[in-house]
């Protein structure tokens, strides 16, 4: 399809052209995701090619010393918080929004997305405002919640993707064999759409884990997150001990979304099996 | 799905509408539709968790800030005396004696109750150097030794210079209209018309002019570099496809910290970009690529690449390449197919990709902040900047309001021409 039938040499040369931009524009995709990663192992202090030598210190920085151990720990408990509040609330909603007698389903949509369009320091600033009058503002539980709102829609969007292959005769079947709601929905709903629900909690986390504006405004000093570390080691010196810890982020981020992506192709490949 | 209509009705309807229809000897249709009211009260009771908690953690703080735009009571609430002497005032000249001494009064006041300071701040956003004024009056109140009120008063000649009287009477209103017009570098005149804000002072428009620059440049790279990339994956066979896709989806799934951080090492001084330029004998010496408009552009440029990429990539995905093979056996040259028959195609992919990109750089606040230099700051650095530093949150309020009517306005075009559900990536 690059070439036509009968290619002149013209044609020849726009395709290699296309070809050698192309092999940039991959360079430039690439190179700066992968650059940190051999930095991080450098033994030297600098951000300088050839490296020094290798060594693990800056991954014993992240890991050994209390002020990342912190953060990371701070990272965890609010990265499961959201995803066990999304996860299940967003289930719900993605199951009431798939069955057509859902009302005003072309007004919740938007509104559900809406954390995705607005920018994350109005989403931030509010919350820091709003929040602190509540005497949610330094707590965890309003770091969970507006983290809640961010992540939300990824679990709303992937799990309607996979309720859209799933046949709601089979819950019909259920009932009249004299499963209760609630069971038939453990026992023969959730197997089925388990992939777009783990997917969708995959996604939650990662949402949580990497966000770092809504932390800087409402996170007090003990509870920094690890990218709010990486936020303010960035601003004040730039030690190598922050591209091991981006290289730890990355790839935790990129094993879960690849696993994501996975699970919610499965899900969504139900649709062709169930008809 | 239409033709399978009569059996979307569940066993728990179907058995209500039954027990209905025998208790009460109306009409099946009426028990039925009780049935599908239930139903969908069901169906929103589900969804209703999530709507609340959505509500109370994301919607109300917006609106409250958007609501500290249009008002603020700091100045009515400190001076009640005045407000009310001013009530039937012109705005022209000085206003009387009295609104003097009712002003003198609530000063005191406000000195007494400790909100003198937040009264000079809140005075002082309205009339650039009031604070001091207001501050140096309160102390010579205090201080006055049996001095009438109204002597010290007209002693300062702030009191009665022209403008102040208009803006402590504007200020008088708990609801303004002062921070979004400030905002847009405007302000009421004496006259009671809107006029531009002396050169001076202006600075807003400046930063959103700024901001929408960046934002175009940064969707216009993203165009020239992710448009041919998209059009060789969608040419290429499926198992190299797959291979160059993961090269757009890996950077794609790496946090925006994460990346920007890549960025700062490779635009350092001694970075990798520096070395590369010159070797390639681009560049004589070592450019300041950090802090400067060039390193924010290609940054954010690295970043909005795949939400370019993505939509432009699943469009051309569906387009049958045996449309170009028709093409071409019809006589037309790779050029022409390429135009005639491609590119109005792609258009839509092509919008929604360019659209998304404008759209989320508008809201950049990270990489600017660590990459962009002082005068690379973009309307959410500045928004940040008014809560953190300032403490002047109707400013913060107002240019949020402002940068919120700019996104929701593009993205309703976006909803309105290409659809919600291209949001879906990959």
């Amino acid at each position: 399809m690059l070439l036509s039938p009968y290619p002149t040499s013209g044609e020849r040369i726009r395709v290699a052209l296309l070809w050698l931009w192309c092999g940039l524009v991959i360079l430039f995709l690439l190179v700066p995701i992968l650059i940190p990663v051999p930095l991080s192992f450098n033994s030297g202090a600098f951000f300088i090619f050839p490296l020094e030598g290798l060594s693990t210190r800056w991954y014993e920085v992240v890991l050994g010393t209390q002020r990342w151990q912190s953060a990371i720990g701070n990272s965890l408990i609010v990265a499961f918080g959201t995803t066990l509040i999304a996860t299940t609330l967003g289930t719900l909603t993605a199951i009431a929004l798939s069955n057509e007698k859902f009302p005003g389903r072309r007004i919740v949509m938007p509104l559900l997305l809406s954390p995705l369009i607005v920018p994350v320091v109005i989403t931030a600033v509010g919350s820091y405002l709003f929040y602190a009058r509540v005497g949610l503002a330094s707590t965890y539980a309003g770091i969970i919640l507006a983290h809640t709102a961010l992540a939300s829609p990824f679990v709303v969007v992937t799990v309607g993707a996979s309720l859209t292959g799933f046949d709601r005769n089979l819950m019909r079947a259920a009932a009249i064999s004299g499963a209760r709601p609630l069971t038939a929905f453990f026992r023969v709903m959730l197997p089925l759409i388990l992939p777009g629900v783990l997917s969708g909690a995959a996604f939650a986390f990662v949402t949580s884990f990497d966000e770092v504006v809504v932390v800087q405004f409402l996170a007090s000093a003990g509870q920094r997150t690890m990218p709010l570390e990486m936020f303010i080691g960035l601003r004040e010196k730039l030690s190598p001990a922050i591209t091991a810890a981006a290289t730890l982020m990355m790839a935790l981020s990129i094993v879960l979304l690849v696993v994501a992506n996975l699970l919610a192709r499965r899900g969504q490949g139900r649709r062709a099996t169930s008809g | 799905m239409s033709a399978l209509q009569p059996s979307e009705l569940d066993r728990p309807a179907l058995a209500r509408g039954r027990s209905a229809a025998g208790a009460d000897p109306g009409t099946a249709s009426a028990a039925l539709r009780r049935a599908e009211f239930g139903d969908r009260l069901r169906t929103l009771a589900l969804a209703a968790p999530l709507l609340l908690l959505l509500a109370l953690s994301f919607g109300i703080p917006i609106v409250l800030l958007l609501s500290r735009a249009v008002y603020d009571p700091t100045i009515a609430d400190a001076l009640p005396r005045t407000s009310q002497a001013l009530a039937g005032w012109n705005g022209q000249g000085l206003p009387g004696d009295a609104a003097f001494t009712a002003l003198a009064a609530d000063l005191s006041d406000s000195q007494a109750k400790g909100t003198a300071y937040e009264l000079a701040k809140a005075l002082n956003a309205r009339l650039p150097g009031a604070r001091s004024q207001v501050l140096k009056t309160v102390r010579q109140l205090e201080g006055a030794g049996g001095k009438p009120p109204l002597d010290i008063m007209k002693s300062v000649p702030f009191w009665s210079a022209p403008g102040t009287w208009p803006t402590i009477a504007s200020g008088t209103h708990a609801i303004t209209s002062f921070y979004l017009l400030s905002a847009l570098d405007l302000r009421w005149n004496a006259d009671g018309g809107i006029e531009r804000v002396p050169p001076e002072q202006a600075i807003f428009l400046q930063v959103f002019a700024r901001t929408f620059f960046v934002a175009a440049a940064v969707t216009l790279a993203t165009l020239l570099l992710g448009f041919p990339l998209a059009y060789l994956i969608a040419s290429v066979p499926k198992g190299l496809a797959a291979i160059l896709i993961v090269a757009v989806l890996l950077p794609f799934w790496t946090s925006i910290l994460v990346r920007t951080a890549a960025w700062t090492v490779l635009l350092q001084k001694f970075g990798l970009v520096n070395d590369l330029l010159l070797w390639l004998g681009i560049a004589d010496e070592r450019l300041d690529l950090m802090y400067s408009r060039i390193g924010l552009i290609i940054a954010m440029t690295h970043i909005q690449l795949p939400f370019t990429l993505l939509p432009i990539y699943s469009v051309m995905r569906t387009i049958a390449p045996s449309q170009m093979k028709a093409a071409y056996s019809l006589g037309a040259k790779p050029f022409t197919a390429f135009r005639r028959v491609y590119l109005p195609q792609v258009f839509p992919g092509v919008m929604a990709g360019c659209l998304l990109t404008f759209i989320l750089c508008l809201g950049y606040y990270i990489t600017p902040a660590l990459i962009g230099g002082a005068s690379d700051q973009l309307i959410s650095n500045f928004i940040a900047n008014y809560v953190n530093v300032e403490l002047n949150w109707e400013m913060a309020a107002a240019l949020s309001f402002i940068l919120l009517v700019f996104t929701l306005g593009l993205f309703g075009i976006f909803a309105r021409i290409l659809g919600l559900d291209r949001l879906k990536m990959v």
